[in-house]
């Protein structure tokens, strides 16, 4: 019982990582129509800045902040510079920017940085709490997700630039009628993603150690995780984020032949899943296909 | 008076297909103008080539200033309310939210708040139904919305694309009663696109018929009334 107690509650903490990538793709994907294979390597890349600024001696948590606000920027000029000009342009365009985007993300990080894994700290160490259950720095990931999950749901509930932000994902040429700059609205999404990319990366790397294919695992569980929820719905991907966590590890701590190296073909099994029989996931409206 | 805008050689297409070939008219400061024609005869793609929804080309003078050049929510900051046919509501949204949208352009919280309750004075139903998802109400009621929406911006000039369409004939007085007391109360000016020719005749002040994207026609109402064809074709008597 303790155990599979145990197991949950770090699976939760994994999969605050893996709803934090949910919830970038979702967020793209919500603006643009299209999942964002790079969004992992852009996570990695913040984190590799974060490492660096940290290696210069700035203090963890100015690191931390200042890390997000470059990572956001740089979201934003990626739209503006990469992705404004593909406006309207097929998947299949979109497809191969991406995959331009992942591999210039992932060798620019060998290249500056090299190859070989790097251990990052961790602000909240690795002392054990609740008898054992989680250690702090599990415990620091969930609490660090929770507010920033918080502090998004206020902006796009209560502010008018999150309403403006909404309006322009659900019906873009009636937010152009309301006056809304719906392109500057995507990159804000792009921003925002790349931002949450960033906290992901930073919470995770003290667990699985920094190179450059360090997010390659964590994006598709945060697919699997996006899938589930319904790539339609913020608050789906976060709760598919969390499921698919716990899912990982339960199955590799109860199902003996899933062990450690199935865990990833069971995320992808999820996602087939899904898309076979749920389409929109457990929280999409089904999208009629825009002509 | 004088124009508040005025539309010189106004051309658009779709694709490869020109819908509006030269299309001059005039909308006086604080008048309602009316757009009438056939189905099909580029009433609807003329607001939208106003707004830069459609490739247009042609002079278009706002308040003095060219926009022909501007994107559509630049059109939309200089003070022009388009309420499109088919509404262009946020159907996942509230009704509450779309008033918001409506105003977000402006940083006048205070002049904000009253102009919902405004709105809400003009359609009661809408305070009723505040918290509810757009596309849950009713077409009357989500036309009104997009009316509601469109007064939101404290607009100088209203587009409104068939505002009568599909509503009960008690509803379309009461939105038309609303246009007449916004005219004579308020600075704003009008362009009407309307089936219901008769109903936006008695409000306009100035008529242009419109056949296959030209004007061939362009008077005051009477001028239609009293002409025996123009009158049989457009108001069917
Ligand atoms: N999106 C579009 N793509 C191609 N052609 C279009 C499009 N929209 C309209 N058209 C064409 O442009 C012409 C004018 O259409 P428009 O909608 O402006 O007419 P309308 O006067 O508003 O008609 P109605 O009274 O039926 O609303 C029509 O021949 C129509 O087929
Ligand atoms: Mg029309």
């Amino acid at each position: 019982m303790e155990l599979l107690l145990q197991q949950i509650l770090s699976g939760l903490a994994t999969g605050t990582i893996y709803a934090c990538m949910a919830l970038a793709v979702v967020m793209i994907y919500q603006a643009i129509g299209h999942l964002n294979f790079a969004q992992g390597e852009m996570a990695t890349f913040s984190t590799f800045v974060a490492w660096q600024l940290l290696a210069w001696g700035v203090p963890y948590w100015a690191a931390f902040v200042l890390t997000i606000a470059l990572s956001f920027v740089a979201g934003v000029l990626i739209e503006r510079v990469v992705f404004r000009p593909l406006h309207g342009a097929p998947a299949l365009s979109h497809i191969v920017v991406f995959i331009a985007l992942l591999a210039i993300f992932n060798n620019g990080a060998g290249f500056i940085w090299d190859f070989t894994i790097k251990s990052f700290p961790s602000p909240f160490g690795q002392t054990t709490m609740f008898g054992s259950m989680l250690n702090a720095h599990q415990a620091g990931m969930i609490v660090c997700t929770l507010v920033m999950l918080v502090l998004l749901y206020l902006f796009f509930s209560r502010t008018r630039l999150g309403l403006a932000m909404r309006a322009a994902a659900a019906n873009p040429e009636s937010a152009r009628l309301v006056g809304i700059r719906v392109g500057w609205m995507i990159a804000l999404g792009w921003g925002l993603a790349s931002a949450i990319g960033a906290v992901a990366g930073m919470l995770i790397a003290p667990i699985i150690f920094l190179e450059p294919n360090m997010m390659l695992g964590v994006l598709l569980y945060g697919f699997a995780g996006a899938v589930l929820g319904g790539l339609t719905s913020p608050v789906g991907a976060v709760v598919g984020g969390l499921v698919v966590g716990v899912v990982e590890n339960l199955a590799g701590t109860y199902v003996p032949v899933v062990g450690s190296e199935l865990k990833l073909t069971i995320a992808l099994s999820l996602i087939i899943l899904v898309l076979i029989f749920k389409p929109s996931g457990l929280f999409g409206r089904a999208v009629a296909k825009r002509v | 008076m004088t124009a508040l805008l005025s539309v010189k050689g106004l051309t658009a297409s779709y694709g490869d297909g020109q819908v509006l070939s030269g299309v001059d008219f005039e909308v006086q400061r604080g008048g309602v103008t009316v757009l009438l024609g056939a189905n099909g005869a580029g009433k609807t793609t003329t607001l939208r080539a106003l707004c830069g929804m459609v490739r247009r080309s042609g002079d278009i003078v706002l308040d003095g200033a060219p926009i022909q050049n501007l994107s559509t929510e630049g059109v939309v900051r200089l003070g022009v309310a388009h309420v499109p046919d088919g509404r262009g509501t946020f159907a996942q949204l509230t009704v509450d939210e779309n008033l918001q949208l409506g105003s977000i352009t402006r940083r006048d919280r205070r002049g904000i708040g009253e102009d919902v309750e405004r709105c809400f004075t003009y359609f009661p139903v809408l305070k009723e139904r505040r918290g509810q998802q757009a596309g849950t109400l009713s077409g009357g009621e989500q036309q009104m919305l997009a009316v509601a929406r469109a007064l939101m911006l404290r607009p100088k000039l209203m587009l409104l694309d068939e505002p009568s369409f599909g509503l009960a004939p008690m509803i379309v007085k009461q939105i038309f009663a609303i246009f007449r007391t916004l005219s004579e109360s308020t600075s704003v000016s009008m362009l009407i696109v309307e089936q219901n020719a008769a109903l936006a005749l008695e409000l306009a002040d100035h008529a242009y018929l419109l056949e296959t994207g030209r004007v061939v026609f362009s008077g005051r109402p009477d001028d239609i009334r009293n002409d025996p064809t123009l009158r049989r074709s457009y108001l069917g008597y």
